[in-house]
């Protein structure tokens, strides 16, 4: 196990190079951000000057290696725009994308698991059909109509909860938060069931296949031979059985919505990481942009690693192969 | 003969299909005795396993027992409330299947799996659960029993998989165990073994076996009786000893000609021409006719069922008596 750890976590470094070189060489591609910055009326000596300043006048890979120097140490490097080392800026944001993100991923997946094993249980039910009907549903409306939709019938028309921000949050261990009031919890609903219904469709659809797969199995019927009720057949066998797809895109999801969830942030005004990304791309704010996408390469090497890791104590048959 | 264990009269399970009914059980009906081994044999398709499952009540959709009854210890099985069965399930009546790679579930360990089957019925802790799992392995033979509980089933050889099945079917010492071809995914070897283990603790047990198989040779080492099936009906039944001595129908005489053990040796095996008939549109009459060198015009008509002195058939031309 300990081995598998270890080529796991030196292959997460390979990817976390390739990665580096392949952000550096493609955010340089995008356009150069001094004809942003400098106003083009300024003297040529000032433009060469800030230039250098920032380091631009150098070959790209010279800029990579120096920039690499700066990341072993902890240095992301400054925003153009906002003169404020690119970390704490990231991190200033993550707390309101992170529980956006929770909210989300995880009543997604305590809603959706249970529906889509219902519905793979009684496939030929009124309730099983509705539940998939939906769930189609959930998949092909886009998310930005649903979010107007969402605001257009809570926040305007019924006014009973807040179209957009944050609201108040509280301080705790110096982090924001906005679930822990209820005023920031009435905030933080809508935009969270806005994000969260395609991944509840797709919970849905996951969970119903591999529960209809796996009662087929002689697995069930000879646990249904044993005089298993059919309570304990589904929540020890199949829930047991289905785990492994579940986790892999649970893992997935909440990757790609903590570091995509734009949509969403931007129509309910959510201050995270989302809003973060689009505005440094539109004033091609690079070191922003270089460290956010390399933050982000890095949570999806994390994941992966933790979500294999949660395999083989899901499925024992993994854990051993890989030892032998 | 003591009073019937089981009685099963007129069984018929039918596959509601798109492409038409399949009368997978067509009128089945035999009795089984306390402690009694009983060898139900025929080829793939002859609706012997259907006909094993249907005795536990568990035909999954679109199949449906429509038909005949079942009575266990008295009480009649067939359109029991679904509750009431699975309390006789694992309890009363258990099944071993065929292939213990799939019934055994991966992901859960041995202990949990026997503890799941033992709590099902008795309402023992989680402790107790264990010690009984692990008295029951030790007793279908598997060594170490106790640490072994928190192995996982492919961490078993297939054998020993098959074993822990045949303990959980055990745990409650049900009357009846249906065992569905246990050994044909099994080494030769260690088919010897199961077969031999299986009968000594039905014997201490006490427990009844219905021994469903295609092998006519595995089967007359361990039944006292068998039934011969065929397109979904009992054909033949009897003794063992009489049935293979003696076989009154056709369909019996090729199954005990094409056993290789009777071949000559170099020799092709002897086989029955053509192959089983489609139960999804049977033409009246005896099924076996079109395969059936005795067959005449009367086969066209369905074969009564003849018994006398303890064995019957269903044949028009029954085959005269090896003297």
């Amino acid at each position: 196990m300990a081995g598998y750890v270890i080529q796991r976590c030196l292959q997460a470094v390979v990817v976390m190079f390739v990665m580096s070189v392949i952000v550096f060489v493609g955010v340089y591609a995008i356009g150069n951000p001094m004809e942003v910055l400098i106003p083009l009326d300024a003297p040529q000596d000032v433009r060469e000057l800030i230039i250098a300043r920032f380091g631009l006048d150098r070959p790209l890979w010279e800029q990579y290696l120096v920039f690499i120097g700066n990341v072993a140490q902890g240095d992301f490097g400054r925003s153009f725009v906002y003169a404020t080392p690119v970390l704490d800026l990231i991190l200033s944001r993550l707390p309101a994308t992170l529980e956006l993100t929770l909210a989300a991923v995880f009543g997604a997946t305590f809603i959706g698991v249970p529906l889509g094993i219902w519905a793979g249980y009684r496939p030929d039910a009124v309730s099983s059909k509705t539940i998939m009907g939906l769930s189609i549903l959930g998949f092909s409306v886009p998310t930005f109509w649903v979010g107007l939709i969402l605001i257009l019938t809570f926040a305007v028309s019924l006014g009973w909860l807040p179209a957009g921000g944050r609201g108040p949050t509280v301080t705790v261990f110096g982090i924001e938060w906005s679930f822990l009031t209820p005023e920031g919890l009435s905030h933080l609903l809508l935009p969270a069931v806005n994000l969260s219904l395609f991944k509840l469709a797709m919970m849905i659809r996951l969970a119903r296949a591999g529960t209809r797969e796996v009662l087929l199995t002689d697995t069930i019927k000879f646990a249904r031979a044993a005089g298993l009720s059919e309570g304990t057949i589904v929540m020890r066998h199949v829930l047991k059985l289905i785990a492994v797809p579940i986790v892999t895109v649970f893992g997935l999801e909440l990757g790609s919505t903590l570091a995509f969830a734009v949509v969403t942030e931007t129509i309910f005004s959510w201050p995270g990481l989302g809003k973060l990304i689009i505005d440094s791309i539109t004033s091609l704010d690079r070191p922003v942009m270089v460290a956010y996408l390399i933050l982000v390469a890095l949570l999806f090497v994390t994941i992966n690693l933790v979500i294999d890791l949660t395999y083989a104590a899901l499925d024992p048959r993994i854990s051993r192969g890989a030892a032998s | 003969m003591n009073a019937p264990l089981l009685e099963v009269e007129g069984l018929r399970t039918h596959f509601f299909t798109r492409a038409g009914v399949v009368k997978a059980v067509d009128g089945v009906s035999f009795a089984l005795a306390p402690g009694e081994i009983l060898g139900l044999v025929g080829e793939s398709g002859s609706g012997k396993s259907v006909t094993g499952f249907s005795l536990l009540g568990l035909i999954d959709p679109p199949g449906r027992i429509v038909d005949g009854s079942v009575r266990l210890e008295g009480e009649e099985l067939v359109g029991m409330p679904t509750r009431a069965l699975r309390r006789l399930r694992g309890r009363r009546i258990a099944m071993v299947f065929q292939d213990p790679m799939m019934t055994l579930n991966p992901v859960l360990s041995i202990g949990t799996q026997m503890s799941l089957a033992i709590r099902a019925h008795d309402a023992v802790s989680d402790k107790a659960a264990r010690e009984r799992s692990a008295a029951v392995l030790a007793r279908v033979g598997i060594p170490d029993a106790r640490a072994r509980l928190d192995a996982f089933p492919h961490e078993f050889s297939g054998g020993m998989r098959q074993r822990v099945a045949i303990a959980i079917a055990m745990a409650h010492s049900p009357a009846v165990i249906v065992a569905d071809e246990p050994t044909t995914a099994l080494d030769v070897s260690i088919q010897a073994q199961i077969l031999f283990e299986m009968r000594e603790l039905a014997r201490e047990s006490g427990t009844a076996l219905v021994w469903i198989s295609h092998d006519l040779a595995t089967v007359s080492s361990l039944a006292e009786r068998i039934l011969v099936m065929y397109a979904g009906r009992i054909v033949e039944e009897g003794a063992t000893a009489t049935v293979l001595r003696d076989p009154r129908h056709p369909y019996t005489r090729g199954l005990l000609d094409s056993l290789p053990a009777t071949a000559e040796p170099g020799r092709p095996l002897n086989q029955i021409p053509g192959t089983t008939p489609s139960l999804l549109a049977l033409p009246p009459g005896c099924p076996f006719a079109p395969r059936c060198a005795h067959a005449s015009g009367s086969c066209r008509e369905d074969p009564p069922r003849r018994a006398a002195a303890g064995r019957a058939y269903r044949c028009h031309h029954p085959l005269e008596r090896v003297a």
